[in-house]
């Protein structure tokens, strides 16, 4: 019988609003966090919408400390101190947590490419004396990680995951692994992503993967809609505090839920396109859905990855069905990219605790923007708040990364205390 | 030319604003490192700043014997002469 893994802590901060609450509450109540970019930077763009933060992480954090972060492990570093202190935990000498059973998986998809595209500009406009001696352990992939490590003082091993967009859910998958292995006892796990800037959106657009809706911001994301011309990028993070039930329940903590298991595969298809038969997609869910034990009856909900681009929401429609059958008939799928944008390295991770409150709450957020849905999907998508059924509940957060990543993370409500 | 207590002044300032450090904690006799806990890498900053401000040239090889407050302030007295 291997480790029961519970959550007791969550943080984030969204374009929906800058903590847990607040993004719950936009999700709940169908709002879209995406905006026209005012930057004048974004006037030449071919894309000039995002879902930037609700809340600058330069607002919360102190000055000197934000200042040695990139945007990426800002918004990452808020989304752990609300989880941490979430948790019941404290920090310093008011952490109880064995240092040495303390592990991070902070995962973030493209790391700190604010610092290393503005650095490269201070560098060429005035001259290499000016570069920031900060700029690598401000770009570095890890730094979320080892930042928040540094701020818990984890001491079990610090990861980042790396695999695009499914990224933080690759973060929360090695978490329930290092736990169920013995080699820590507490996780803080998720991951952000910082990259509303000029070069990358252009990157982005040159794919041609963003929306071009610029003239309807809070209606450019629509998963599943016949209209849906590609995904909103965003940025924000979220992070989760796993923990063994025992160390859980030995300090009479709050448990939201749990992680039951996780399913990764690789298309091994095509760098950026998913598989159109979506077998690795539907082998993510059936392989998370062996490990948590379970069978697809027992799912009543899917977060889709849902990210509103024309082939990828239709492959992820039909791999649902695969997975679950004739289960399928009896889960409801929602995208909250609809609302919250596309957060890349932060996505798995802040649709994991869409998931996880989904079933604390029994409801289901909604999928906005479908007006026409995409026909023959064969999948029941929640277009307003839908309730979810009494007794046992478990759901499933799919997040799929260029690459061909792809990671099912299974909650279920196991173990939630009141 | 500004006096020893000027550069001071405006040099508690950098670090305040650079590491954090409260201006008042800047004085003569404190060691970035030890006394005001002022890191590598901040020290660094501290000193690319000071060339900016003071209109000096701080070499790699005489940033790295900078390590009070005092010391620096004699340097950029000197340099700026």
């Amino acid at each position: 019988m291997s480790t029961t893994v519970v959550i007791t802590g969550l943080g984030a901060t969204s374009p929906l609003g800058g903590d847990i609450a607040s993004t719950w509450e936009g999700m709940l109540a169908g709002r879209s966090g995406v905006r026209k970019l005012q930057q004048p930077w974004a006037e030449e763009l071919p894309t000039r919408i995002a879902g930037e933060a609700a809340v600058d992480p330069t607002e919360v954090l102190d000055r000197v400390e934000a200042r040695k972060l990139d945007r990426s492990a800002q918004l990452a570093m808020v989304a752990a101190l609300e989880a941490w202190a979430d948790a019941g935990y404290g920090l310093g000498e008011d952490n109880p947590v064995d240092r040495d059973r303390l592990g991070v998986t902070a995962a973030t998809g493209i790391g700190g490419l604010q610092t290393l595209v503005g650095q490269w500009d201070v560098m060429k406009e005035k001259g290499l004396r000016r570069v920031s001696p900060f700029t690598i352990p401000m770009l570095m992939a890890n730094a979320p990680a080892a930042n928040i490590g540094l701020k818990v003082g984890a001491r079990a091993g610090i990861h980042t995951p790396v695999s695009a967009c499914a990224s933080s859910n690759e973060a929360i998958a090695l978490a329930v692994d290092m736990i169920r292995l013995g080699r820590a006892d507490v996780v803080l796990a998720g991951g952000a992503e910082g990259v509303i800037h000029p070069f990358p959106i252009v990157s982005f657009a040159q794919m041609q993967a963003l929306s071009r809706r610029n003239d309807e911001p809070e209606r450019a994301s629509r998963p599943w809609d016949v209209d849906r011309d590609g995904f909103v990028l965003a940025e924000g993070a979220a992070m989760l505090v796993l923990e063994t039930l025992e160390h859980a329940k030995a300090r009479g903590a709050k448990i939201y839920g749990t992680v039951a298991g996780a399913g990764i595969t690789a298309d091994s298809h095509d760098l950026v396109q998913p598989d159109p038969d979506g077998y690795g997609q539907s082998q993510a869910m059936i392989k998370g859905l062996r490990e948590a034990g379970l069978s697809p009856r027992d799912i009543v909900h899917v977060n889709a990855h849902g990210t509103s681009t024309p082939q990828g929401d239709v492959t992820e429609a039909g791999s649902i069905r695969t997975a679950l059958g004739d289960a399928t008939d009896d889960v409801i799928v929602t995208s909250t990219k609809s609302m919250t944008g596309h957060l890349l390295g932060g996505a798995g991770a802040l649709e994991t605790v869409a998931s996880v409150l989904a079933l604390r709450d029994r409801l289901v957020p909604p999928t906005i923007n479908l007006e026409n849905e995409e026909p023959g999907l064969g999948i029941d998508i929640a277009k307003e708040p839908r309730k979810l059924r009494d007794g046992d509940l478990a759901a499933v957060n799919n997040s799929f990364g260029f690459g061909g990543h792809n990671v099912a993370v299974v909650v279920t409500n196991e173990n939630v205390t009141d | 030319m500004a006096s020893t207590e000027e550069i001071r002044t405006q040099l508690a300032e950098i670090v305040n604003d650079l590491a954090g450090v409260a201006v008042e904690d800047v004085q003569l006799d404190k060691s970035f490192v030890d006394d005001l806990g002022v890191d590598s890498l901040s020290m660094v900053e501290i000193i690319y700043e000071c060339e900016d401000k003071f209109g000096v040239e701080i070499p790699d090889e005489d940033a790295k014997n900078l390590k009070t407050v005092g010391d620096a302030v004699a340097y950029i007295e000197r340099a700026s002469n």
